[in-house]
Formats: C-alpha cells, sequence, structure tokens
C-alpha cells in the first residue's frame, strides 16, 4: 500500500484547477476547454492510482488521510475508501472529462462554466471519500451551489424553475440529515466525535434509530429520487446542459445511494430492517412509475430522466433485500447506470447540437443519415435495458436473483420493470432513428465527430467489459458489500461486524 | 475633614492599558471632529483615512491585549477573552463600515466630519459594552452606541424618508432605554448592586417573583435594540430612510453591540434563573425568525429585504439564549460558543452584502431586485461576491455562513429543544428561497442594461476582504472557535 496520498490529491485537483481557472482570460474558449479537459483528465489519471494502489483482500477503508480540523468540536479531516465508495470515485473521476468533452457546445460564459462544473466535482469527490460525518456535510453542500448554477445559467427553457426546485429539495433533506448527524454525534458516550467509524456501532434504542433513520433517509430518498420525492429530478435533468445531465444522472444520484449504503444501514441496522418492506414497496413503486411515465413522454431527455428513476429503484431494490448478490448488483449497478444513463445523456445532447429540438416528434429515420450515431445509441441503448453481454445485463440479474432469494414475490413487478425499460427505450430508439425521414431538417445531420467518439467510445469499452467480464469490479465490490448485508441480516451478527469496521 | 467623605472620594486604581482600545478609539473621534472644523470643505474626506487610522490603532491596543485578563475601574470593566475578541471584531467591522461609506459620503457631500466622528462614538459604545460588567456602563455603552446611530440615521435632512426612519428609530429607542432602566433599577432594588457577578450571587430564591419581573423587562430592553419580534418594527424603515452605509452599521454592529450586552448581562448577572428567561428567549428566537423571513419572502428592495433578513438570521442568535438551562453546563457552553461564533459570521456576510447592495446602487441609484436582473453579466465580479454573501447568509458554501449554521444546531440538538432545530430548519429553508430569488436575478437573468457597474477599489476590498474572511473560516474554523471557545464566560 502505498503512503502516497492519491485520493486527497483526487479530491482537491478539480479544485485547485478551478482557482487556477480564474486566472485564464475569458475570451480564449479554446484555451478554457482544454485546461478544464486537461484537469479533469489529470484528476482520473491519479484516481487509477487510487485504483492500482486499492487492496482486494481488505473490506475496509484505505488510502486516505486523517488529520485535526477543528480538534474541540471532535472535526476531524478523514478521508478513505472501500470497495463501494471506490467505484463511486472511479466513476465520477471518469466522466467528468467526458462531460467536459460533451460542453463543447457551451459558447456563452465557457469560463464560469468550467469553474463551476470542476467545483462540482471537487464536492462529488468528496462526498465520496469522506469518513468523518461533518466533512461529508460540508462536501454534500459543497455540490449544491454549482449544479445549482449549472442549471440555472446554461440550461433550457424552464430552467430557473428546475434550478430553484432542485435547490430547495435539496437543502430541506440534508437539513433533516443535519440535524440527525448532529444528534449522532451528542449520543456517543464519551468525547463527541464526528469521526464514522467511531460512531459505528453507537448503541441507540430502536426509537432513536428508527427517527434517525428517517433523518438520513429522507435526505438520500430526496437525493435517489424514490418516489414520491422524486419531482425536483424530471425537470432538473431535463433543463439542465448536457454535462450537467450527465453528472446529475451518473454520479449526483448516486450520493443519495451511497449515503444509504454509508451511512443510513450501518449506522443504524436495526431501524433499517425494520423498514425493508417499506423502502423495497418504495423501490418497486419508482421502478414500475418511472417506466410507465418514460414511455408516455414526448421530450427524449425527459424519458432518460424518467428512466433513472425506474433504474435507480432497481439499484434501492438490490441494496435492501438483505441478500449479497443483490448488494453487490446493487452497487454494481450504481456504476452501470453511471455509463449507460451518462452515455444516453451525452447522446440526446450530441442530437440536440444537431437539431435543437429535444421532442421525439421532431425526428424519425436519423439511422439513414447518422448511422453511425444511430448505432453507438442503439449500444448505449441496449445496455440500459440489459441485455446480456452489456453491463446492464450483469447488474440487473444480480439483483432479481438477490430478490429472489430474499423475497420470491417481489421479483416479478421487479422482472415487469426491466420489460417496460425494453418498451420505452425500443420505442424510443424506433421513433428516432428508423421509419423514412419526414423532417427535412433531418435529413442532411453530421455524423459522429471525433470529439463524441473521444466521449463515447471510453463508455461503451466499459459497458462491453463489465457485460463480459465482471469479476474484477465484483472481486473488489464483494468484501464490501458482504459487511452491509450482514447489518441489514441479523440482528445477533451485528456486533462483531462493527467491531471489525472500527478503526482504520 | 469629614474621614467618611476622604473615603468616598478615593479614586479606583486605573489600569490604563486594559482601557487603551477605548482611550485610541475616543481620542480619535475627538480628533475627527476637531479636524473637520479646519479641513477645507473640498478636503473633508480626510475625515475617513484619519478614522481608520484610528481604528487600525485600536485594533494594535487589542491585540496588544491579548491574553490578558483584568478587571479595572472597580469591577466594572473586564478585559477578557471575549471582550478582546469583540473589540476586534468591532474594528474590522469599522473598518469595512469606513470603506463603504467613503465614496457614498464623499459623493454625496454630507456631514463628513460629523458623520465619521459619530461612527467613531459609535463603535466606541461597542467596545465598551464587551466589557461593561455593571448595568450602569452597560447602559451608558448601550446607549452610546444607539444615540450616534440616531443622527446617522438623520443624515440627509432634507429627506423625508430619513427623518421617519430617524423618528422611528429615536422613538423606539427611548421607549426602550426606559423599559430597560425601570427593569434595571428593580435588579438594583432586589439586589442592592449593580455589579454584574455581586448581582449573580445576591439573588435568592425568595426574590424569584421580583427578579423575573425585573429580567423580563431588561430583555424586552434589549428586544428593542437587537429588533426582535415584535419589537422590531421600527428597524426595516429606519434601514430604508437611512444612507445605506448607516443601514449596514446598524443591521451589523450596532445589533451586534445590542447582542453582546445581552449575553454578557444573561452569563454574567443571571445564569442561575435561566429557567425563568430561556423560554422567554425561545418564543422570541421562533417568532423573530419566521416572520422575518416571511416577511422578506416579500420584499422588493434590497436594503428592505436585507433588513428583514437580518431580523430572521438574529432569530438564530437567540435561540442560542433559548438553549441555556442552569442544569447542563456542557450544552450552555455550548450554546453560548455558538453565539459568539454566529455572531461573529453574521457580522462579516451581512456587512459584505450590504456592501455589494451600495455598490450596486452607487450609479442609478436603485435598490429594486428587479435591476439586479443579469448582473452577471455586467460585472461579473460583483455578482459572485454579492452571490456568495447571499449564498452564505442562506447557510452554504463557499463561505462560512454553513459553519456558523451548523454550530448552533449542534447547541440546539446538545440541549435537546428540538422544536426549536426544526422551527430553525424550516427557517433556512424559507430563507434560503429568498435569497436564492435575489441570485437567480443576478445570475439567470438577462440585463436590460448592458453597461458594467463601477466598483471604486476601495468598496471592492472591503467585499474582498470580507469574502476573503469568510473562506478562510469555512476552510479552517478554528481561526474562530478557538476563540470562541476560549470566550466563554
Amino acid at each position: 500500500m502505498s503512503d502516497f496520498p492519491f485520493l486527497d490529491i483526487v479530491v482537491f485537483l478539480p479544485l485547485a484547477g478551478a482557482l487556477l481557472m480564474g486566472f485564464l482570460p475569458k475570451g480564449k474558449v479554446a484555451l478554457l476547454r482544454y485546461a478544464a479537459l486537461a484537469v479533469t483528465a489529470a484528476t482520473f489519471l491519479v484516481s487509477l492510482g487510487v485504483f492500482a494502489n486499492f487492496d482486494t483482500s481488505d473490506s475496509g477503508f484505505q488510502l486516505g488521510s486523517s488529520a485535526e480540523w477543528i480538534p474541540e468540536w471532535g472535526v476531524g479531516y478523514i478521508t478513505g475508501v472501500d470497495g463501494i465508495s471506490l467505484w463511486l470515485v472511479l466513476l465520477t473521476s471518469f466522466l467528468t472529462p467526458l462531460a467536459v468533452l460533451a460542453s463543447w457546445s457551451v459558447t456563452e460564459r465557457v469560463k464560469p462554466f468550467f469553474i463551476f462544473l470542476l467545483a462540482l466535482e471537487t464536492g462529488m469527490l468528496g462526498v465520496f471519500s469522506s469518513l468523518d460525518m461533518f466533512l461529508f456535510y460540508v462536501f454534500w453542500e459543497v455540490t449544491l451551489v454549482p449544479m445549482y448554477l449549472l442549471i440555472g445559467m446554461w440550461g433550457y427553457a424552464n430552467r430557473i424553475y428546475a434550478a430553484m426546485k432542485f435547490f430547495l429539495f435539496t437543502l430541506a433533506g440534508s437539513l433533516l440529515m443535519l440535524v440527525a448527524i448532529l444528534y449522532l454525534y451528542f449520543a456517543v458516550g464519551g468525547e463527541p466525535t464526528f469521526n464514522y467509524q467511531e460512531l459505528l456501532g453507537t448503541p441507540l434504542t430502536l426509537d432513536v434509530q428508527r427517527l434517525l433513520f428517517l433523518g438520513f433517509f429522507a435526505s438520500f430518498a430526496v437525493k435517489v429520487p424514490l418516489v414520491p420525492l422524486h419531482t425536483w429530478l424530471p425537470d432538473a435533468h431535463t433543463e439542465a446542459p448536457t454535462a450537467g445531465s450527465v453528472l446529475l444522472a451518473a454520479v449526483l444520484l448516486k450520493m443519495g445511494t451511497y449515503g444509504l449504503l454509508r451511512f443510513a444501514i450501518p449506522l443504524f441496522p436495526d431501524a433499517a430492517r425494520e423498514m425493508v418492506p417499506i423502502v423495497m414497496t418504495l423501490a418497486i413503486i419508482g421502478i414500475v412509475y418511472g417506466a410507465l411515465v418514460a414511455i408516455m413522454q414526448k421530450d427524449l431527455k425527459r424519458l432518460v430522466a424518467y428512466s433513472s428513476i425506474a433504474h435507480l429503484g432497481f439499484v434501492v431494490l438490490g441494496m435492501f433485500v438483505g441478500t449479497i448478490q443483490g448488494m453487490s448488483g446493487g452497487i454494481l449497478q450504481m456504476v452501470n447506470h453511471g455509463l449507460s444513463t451518462g452515455a444516453l445523456f451525452m447522446l440526446v445532447g450530441a442530437l440536440y447540437d444537431r437539431r435543437h429540438t429535444r421532442l421525439i416528434a421532431d425526428y424519425g429515420g436519423l439511422a439513414k443519415t447518422v448511422p453511425v450515431l444511430a448505432g453507438v445509441f442503439l449500444f448505449v441503448t441496449m445496455s440500459s435495458i440489459g441485455l446480456p453481454g452489456l453491463n446492464g445485463f450483469v447488474g440487473e440479474f444480480l439483483i432479481l436473483l438477490g430478490t429472489f432469494f430474499g423475497y420470491q414475490w417481489w421479483v416479478v413487478p421487479a422482472t415487469f420493470g426491466v420489460v417496460l425499460a425494453a418498451i420505452y427505450l425500443l420505442w424510443a430508439y424506433r421513433r428516432v432513428f428508423h421509419g423514412p425521414v419526414t423532417n427535412q431538417a433531418n435529413a442532411a445531420l453530421p455524423d459522429m465527430e471525433v470529439r463524441e467518439w473521444l466521449m463515447l467510445a471510453p463508455v461503451m469499452a466499459l459497458i462491453l467489459l463489465i457485460g463480459v467480464y465482471p469479476k474484477p469490479f465484483l472481486d473488489r465490490i464483494e468484501p464490501s458489500a458482504e459487511k452491509v448485508v450482514s447489518q441489514l441480516q441479523d440482528s445477533s451478527m451485528i456486533p462483531g461486524q462493527v467491531e471489525e469496521a472500527g478503526g482504520p | 475633614m469629614n474621614p467618611l467623605l476622604a473615603q468616598s472620594v478615593t479614586q479606583p486604581s486605573v489600569d490604563w492599558h486594559a482601557l487603551a482600545p477605548e482611550l485610541v478609539m475616543a481620542g480619535t473621534a475627538c480628533l475627527v471632529l476637531v479636524a473637520d472644523l479646519f479641513l477645507p470643505r473640498n478636503a473633508k474626506w480626510i475625515a475617513m483615512p484619519l478614522s481608520a487610522a484610528g481604528i487600525i490603532g485600536t485594533l494594535a491596543a487589542v491585540v496588544s491585549l491579548i491574553n490578558t485578563e483584568t478587571t479595572t475601574l472597580a469591577g466594572t470593566f473586564e478585559v477578557d477573552a471575549f471582550s478582546l475578541l469583540f473589540k476586534g471584531l468591532f474594528c474590522v467591522l469599522g473598518l469595512i463600515i469606513l470603506a463603504i461609506s467613503f465614496h457614498y459620503f464623499r459623493a454625496g457631500s454630507y456631514y463628513q466630519g460629523e458623520y465619521y466622528f459619530l461612527l467613531l462614538c459609535s463603535l466606541f459604545g461597542g467596545l465598551v459594552i464587551a466589557s461593561a460588567r455593571d448595568l450602569i456602563s452597560l447602559f451608558i455603552a448601550l446607549e452610546l452606541i444607539s444615540i450616534p446611530g440616531i443622527v446617522m440615521v438623520a443624515l440627509r435632512k432634507g429627506d423625508a424618508r430619513a427623518n421617519e426612519g430617524a423618528l422611528k428609530f429615536f422613538l423606539f429607542s427611548v421607549l426602550s432605554s426606559a423599559v430597560m432602566l425601570y427593569g434595571m433599577s428593580l435588579v438594583y432594588g432586589v439586589t442592592g448592586s449593580t455589579i454584574l457577578s455581586e448581582i449573580r450571587t445576591s439573588i435568592g430564591s425568595g426574590d424569584e417573583p421580583l427578579v423575573v419581573l425585573s429580567v423580563f423587562f431588561v430583555v424586552v430592553g434589549f428586544a428593542f435594540k437587537i429588533s426582535a419580534v415584535p419589537f422590531h418594527f421600527w428597524a426595516p424603515d429606519t434601514y430604508e430612510g437611512a444612507p445605506s452605509p448607516v443601514a449596514a452599521f446598524l443591521s451589523t454592529a450596532s445589533k451586534i453591540g445590542g447582542f453582546v450586552g445581552l449575553l454578557v448581562l444573561m452569563f454574567k448577572a443571571f445564569p442561575e434563573v435561566a429557567d425563568t428567561w430561556a423560554p422567554v428567549f425561545a418564543v422570541l428566537a421562533a417568532l423573530t425568525m419566521t416572520v422575518g423571513n416571511l416577511i422578506a419572502l416579500r420584499q422588493q428592495h434590497v436594503i428592505r429585504l436585507l433588513a428583514y433578513s437580518g431580523i430572521a438570521q438574529s432569530g438564530y442568535i437567540l435561540v442560542c439564549l433559548a438553549l441555556i438551562n442552569p442544569g447542563n453546563p456542557d450544552a450552555n457552553e455550548q450554546a453560548f460558543a455558538a453565539a459568539v461564533i454566529y455572531l461573529a459570521i453574521y457580522g462579516i456576510m451581512d456587512l459584505g452584502a450590504f456592501a455589494a447592495a451600495v455598490a450596486f446602487a452607487r450609479r442609478g441609484g436603485t435598490y429594486f431586485i428587479s435591476d439586479y436582473a443579469g448582473l452577471w453579466q455586467r460585472s461579473p465580479v460583483l455578482a459572485l461576491l454579492f452571490g456568495g454573501f447571499l449564498i452564505s447568509l442562506a447557510g452554504a458554501p463557499p463561505m462560512a455562513g454553513l459553519i456558523a449554521k451548523l454550530f448552533v444546531f449542534a447547541a440546539t440538538i446538545e440541549a435537546e429543544v428540538y422544536w426549536l432545530a426544526i422551527v430553525m430548519g424550516v427557517n433556512t429553508v424559507i430563507a434560503a428561497w429568498y435569497y436564492l430569488a435575489l441570485i437567480k436575478k443576478m445570475f439567470f437573468e438577462t440585463p436590460e442594461l448592458d453597461e458594467p457597474v463601477e466598483v471604486p477599489y476601495l468598496l471592492s476590498a472591503a467585499m474582498g476582504i470580507a469574502a476573503a474572511l469568510l473562506v478562510a473560516l469555512l476552510v479552517y474554523p478554528p481561526l474562530l472557535t478557538n476563540l470562541a471557545d476560549r470566550s466563554i464566560f
């Protein structure tokens, strides 16, 4: 294991880049784009260092650092990754440079756009790396403002409404989490601390656990989002600029599922166990409802947004069924959804750049005019549907398998959701790409350009890799997944597991 | 000679070093007043650099006292970590206010010399109140803060709104002083002393009804000064009528002065009977936050918006006082530290917001929120700074407002007063709405005018320093939390 602080550099490199970009001239658009690309690419390279030094056999936290921040108040700067957060850190650092590439169409106010994007990346990476609740909360809030500005300043027609809704929903949720964090802080015996690993295993009565679980759950459920707290999502995703949609769907939603895994379940295992049926019901409602609403969408981007609700329903389902397959599948599916939905938003953005419309009805027959783009779109669509051989299949199959072991009959509506996904995605695909070219504006469109290949090819490679050879991914996920599952299964196993988790 | 008389005129020993900040400040105030007489009409502005030099000198005197703990003037004046922290804060706020005032008063050719003199007098009152440890000096310090304030509000004497504002301020101030004095006289009657520490020891259990009554009067008096709901009616009209830099002063330094006096009084004299007054503060806090925020939602004028937001913000500080419970010293310390942290951060970020509003109004003189549309495209730096201060007031990064809110929430949870935590949470979301509404105007809408807003260097520097301080406090909160911890009584 290396002592080089890879992880901390990954977290703060984008912020440093953002500060440096402040000194670049605002007129040099190309320079600004390449600078942002360089910073995010460098961040990704350093994050590969995290990956390379990650010890597969260790289910604890690794590669982080620990320092005092506000010592009198028990606040520390503590970071680290395990088999869950490792993938989310990598996903973030992998997708941000691609989001930068997807932002070539931003031509106005380019400098602040990239500065906010980089600040957002630091916030997201910080959320996934923090092992101190105070630090976690600060990073959680750090993501709020840049995303708000990205939606509000560079979004589409209804952007202001979407941005306000996004901000207020998240803020309201996060305040409940704040109260729960602070309660936990004082509930721990002895010297109060915000150190996550010391807070694990805090003995709490069931009543208190229920309340605190609800506090965390409210915040994360808004972020995931679980029905009925999802209403901000279609607006925010649809109105955001392409890079914003990509990062919202691929990374920001995962902050919610990650929070459930990292905090809500391990800190309050008894309450979590008790809540399983409710959460699973919400997840299933999300799967079916998201899919049904997606079928009816006229707006391509809104369709992808609703598909996110359905997919995230699968993730939450897998996480709460309490089987190792479900948990591993849920974690893997977080990455899968990030890749395929991220790519879908990039592709919808590419279509928008060509035609300046998001309405499905304005397209038709694009397979004839832009055959390569159509092929790529089909590939990503298949991944999102869960075609065997691509990544979505592995995740969804594991989730359904895990659900079957745990709750046989719950699989029925969940599987129904898979079928619905095929319906809305393929139907949309048919209307956009197949058939005759009815609209003359579609007759002569440029096909994929090099930049678009650069942003989509890496994603497609990973989609295929996870689809045919998921072992390296699952190997790293499973030890950490097992630990969380054990907390959901049997209360008698909890103390031992907690002991093991304590201390870096 | 009558031996009794000889004894009674014995002077208490005076520790001149402990008084150094006050002496420098008072000396500067007099110097400014005299210098103004001899300055030619077009050089009146020199009063401002003179005042700035005086405040910097005061700050140096405060720094020279660090780690000093002493009392002088027969126990009525105490220098400790708490008083030094607030003296330092008043100096910093004073410097920023000077920077905000300079162009405003110079361009308007108002009574520059008089204004700076009055401002220094008010700041002098702030320095004294941080150290005042008996009822009389506390009262005098409080009046020293507010009476020059009344005159400053009325400086634009041709303006009807200014006169209305000053008159309202004057009437409410006098009324609150009378109520407060009545309460203080009752305290003296019950305990036989004006020294806070003696009051604390001599409050007996049998005196409760009278003590409760007197504390109640004192609290109401302070509630006027800090514009807590339902004693807030003067504030928005006064702020709107006053020259904007004066509104900035009233909303920050003057209000903080009132809170400092309140903290001193409550924690030095009445901590033992906290169970009688904490519920009063709880009601005041909940009302102040909620009413302030709800009215702020409807404001179209930036200064009025900031006035109501300032009212709501003081609710969070009142929460800290509502948490005090004689049986839980740990939680009390947390609450006290949270109040100190909140006051310091609030002062800087609110002043920053006022500075931005003043900067925007310099050309065209408009304060209407609708005129802020698209400020981002006209003056990105001004918009970013203003946005930063507003988002910080809302309690989100990248400035220290988040830290202030976190500590108040933490104190509330530790004291187990959950209903107040819920009230605060709801209010934070309501407040976010109107702060965001202004940010939305500045960043998301298109401007009607294209020309940039020119911001003079001095104002930019003031905003830049405030922003830098706030960012530093978020990145490394111990800069402030250590001081707050040490200043706990």
